[in-house]
């Protein structure tokens, strides 16, 4: 497909907003869907609808099949060893928050530590937090240096005998550093420690392949990769998934249920309580079959351009300075610019049809680090044009003549 | 691109740019914190109250300039009001941002120069910002001792 081919794929993309045509670089938030996806979840509820799983009459032996497709899609996706080591969840936080609390109780106690990064969405810091307050263990937190990067020395110190898991983002939401988590991990497990990756950008701007990053755990959502909302993928090492408790109870988990004992279901059902977002998983996997389509490199370099193109604008306007200058980025350019809180500029060049993201992006202590109130954020996808890093550049030379 | 410059008339940008009585009192008798956790907007609002008069009020803090002309704009308005004229001229701001945009604003003598936030309307997403400073004035009138928050 060509560039154009594929845009002409997203129906959304054909509309004024005030006016003018929209411009949406606010793809770190969300993604916008082709029409295979759409497609997808309105076919699922106009012909196929039925509950998976438990049903022996036709629709739901073909929407259990269609299912269990998408598990297995997304396995091969990212490369993992089998489908039960890919759990379905409603996102990326979900999947954290499973992770934090089923790991926490199988793993972590009192005196115990977790090691977790000033970069991260609070998502990645949070359910840590309440897992740690519960217990009565601590949590680390790996330096950033003021260029948005890791600092891998403080890194490596703050690995202890008695930190039980690693959790880091792939890459920043805030400020599109892609961190070095290759390395990250083996130096982990040199100490026989087990990292858990947030992948929710990490899997939208390069091909990921769980096995030859050795993650113990690796999370991400799929309305960021051009899929429904409501559905995210939770990878974890059969060794781990196995043995740790289940989370939530319900329909589907269990083996069989008494009012003297339950006994669990295995992997990955174990983890999948109650009806999940049926179509959503679908469209997820239309989602994934777009993206094989067009091709993960195709996607890689096109993006790669456009950050050039929008690091080298932004430069260029007197008063803008970029937040996050990592040698190696991917997705989100977030930017300053002196005198106009970036709240101001989201209202003005949303004026102009363009939509970024202003504010903390929920990572304060990002913010706090580098030290500034809020951020604007431009973030790209496929879809994206070097005319739309222009129109970007007059909104903001528009923001610069009001605050003259 | 005239409700933009509704919104960001040179009024507002110069009370953003220089706020009015932009400092740090030392002994009021009122003071609140006040915090949009949405944007990041952050204000610290101090009055010296005598009697049921606002004597003296400023501020401090950062935040968008809507934010900001708004607490300066309010500042300026209130000093030498009662407490009492403070609260009804609260409640007329409140009903002029939250009027329907759709419609001419109400009009409000009294506003004076607030009148200027009615282009705050078409932008419900800065109405928080605008009224941040107001919903501070109300926590320090009560002594509530509470940071106001806008959600």
């Amino acid at each position: 497909m060509t560039h154009s081919q594929v845009r002409a794929q997203f129906p959304i993309l054909n509309q004024l907003i005030r006016g003018k045509p929209l411009v949406y670089l606010d793809n770190a938030a969300t993604t916008q869907k082709p029409q295979a996806v759409i497609d997808r979840v309105h076919q699922f509820y106009e012909t196929e609808n039925a509950n998976i799983h438990r049903g022996v009459h036709f629709l739901s032996e073909q929407a259990t099949q269609s299912f269990e497709k998408v598990r297995e899609k997304t396995r091969a996706w990212i490369n993992a060893a089998s489908a039960r080591e890919i759990i379905f969840t409603r996102g990326t936080t979900d999947a954290i928050n499973l992770v934090a609390q089923s790991f926490g109780r199988l793993k972590i106690q009192a005196g115990d530590r977790v090691l977790i990064s000033e970069m991260e969405h609070h998502s990645n810091i949070v359910p840590w937090q309440l897992m740690c307050e519960h217990v009565g263990a601590q949590w680390d937190v790996i330096r950033m240096t003021d260029e948005g990067e890791l600092d891998l020395a403080d890194f490596e110190a703050k690995l202890t005998p008695y930190t039980r898991i690693v959790a880091i983002t792939h890459v920043s939401n805030a400020l599109g550093t892609v961190n070095p988590i290759k390395k990250m991990i083996a130096a982990a497990h040199e100490r026989k420690i087990p990292v858990l990756i947030d992948g929710a950008q990490g899997i939208v701007h390069a091909k990921v392949d769980v096995r030859d990053l050795d993650c113990d755990f690796y999370v991400f959502s799929s309305h960021k990769l051009y899929g429904p909302t409501g559905v995210g993928v939770l990878y974890g090492k059969s060794e781990w998934l196995n043995t740790m408790p289940p989370y939530q109870g319900g329909g589907d988990m269990i083996q069989s249920v008494t009012f003297h004992k339950t006994t669990y279901n295995v992997i990955p059902y174990k983890f999948e309580a109650g009806t999940p977002p049926i179509a959503e998983v679908l469209g997820f996997g239309a989602a994934l079959q777009f993206l094989e389509k067009i091709g993960m490199e195709f996607i890689q370099q096109h993006e790669k351009g456009l950050i050039q193109e929008a690091v080298k604008m932004l430069k260029g306007i007197s008063g803008v300075r970029l937040v996050g200058e990592a040698k190696e980025r991917a997705g989100a350019v977030s930017f300053v610019m002196e005198g106009v809180h970036p709240h101001d500029i989201g209202t003005i060049v949303d004026q102009e049809g363009v939509a970024i993201r202003v504010g903390h992006h929920c990572a304060q202590p990002v913010m706090e680090r580098l030290k500034v109130p809020a951020t604007a954020r431009a973030s790209f996808a496929v879809y994206n044009t070097i005319e739309e890093v222009h129109a970007l550049g007059r909104a903001l030379e528009n923001v610069r003549e009001i605050f003259k | 691109m005239s409700d933009l410059r509704e919104l960001y008339q040179s009024l507002i940008v110069d009370h953003s740019k220089r706020p009015r009585n932009f400092r740090k009192m030392d002994h009021p008798t009122h003071q609140a914190e006040g915090f949009n956790p949405l944007c990041g907007d952050r204000l610290h609002l101090s009055l010296k109250i005598e009697g049921d008069l606002i004597q003296e009020i400023c501020f401090e803090g950062s935040g968008c300039a809507i934010s900001t002309a708004s607490a300066s704009l309010m500042t300026e308005a209130l000093k030498t009001k009662t407490v009492d004229q403070a609260h009804a001229l609260f409640n007329k701001f409140h009903g002029l941002i939250t009027s329907a945009p759709d419609r001419e604003p109400p009009e409000e003598p009294e506003l004076g120069k607030l009148q200027v936030f009615s282009g705050v309307r078409e932008f419900p997403a800065r109405v928080k910002c605008a009224s941040l400073a107001w919903h501070t004035l109300s926590s320090a009138l009560e002594k509530k001792g509470l940071v106001a928050k806008t959600e």
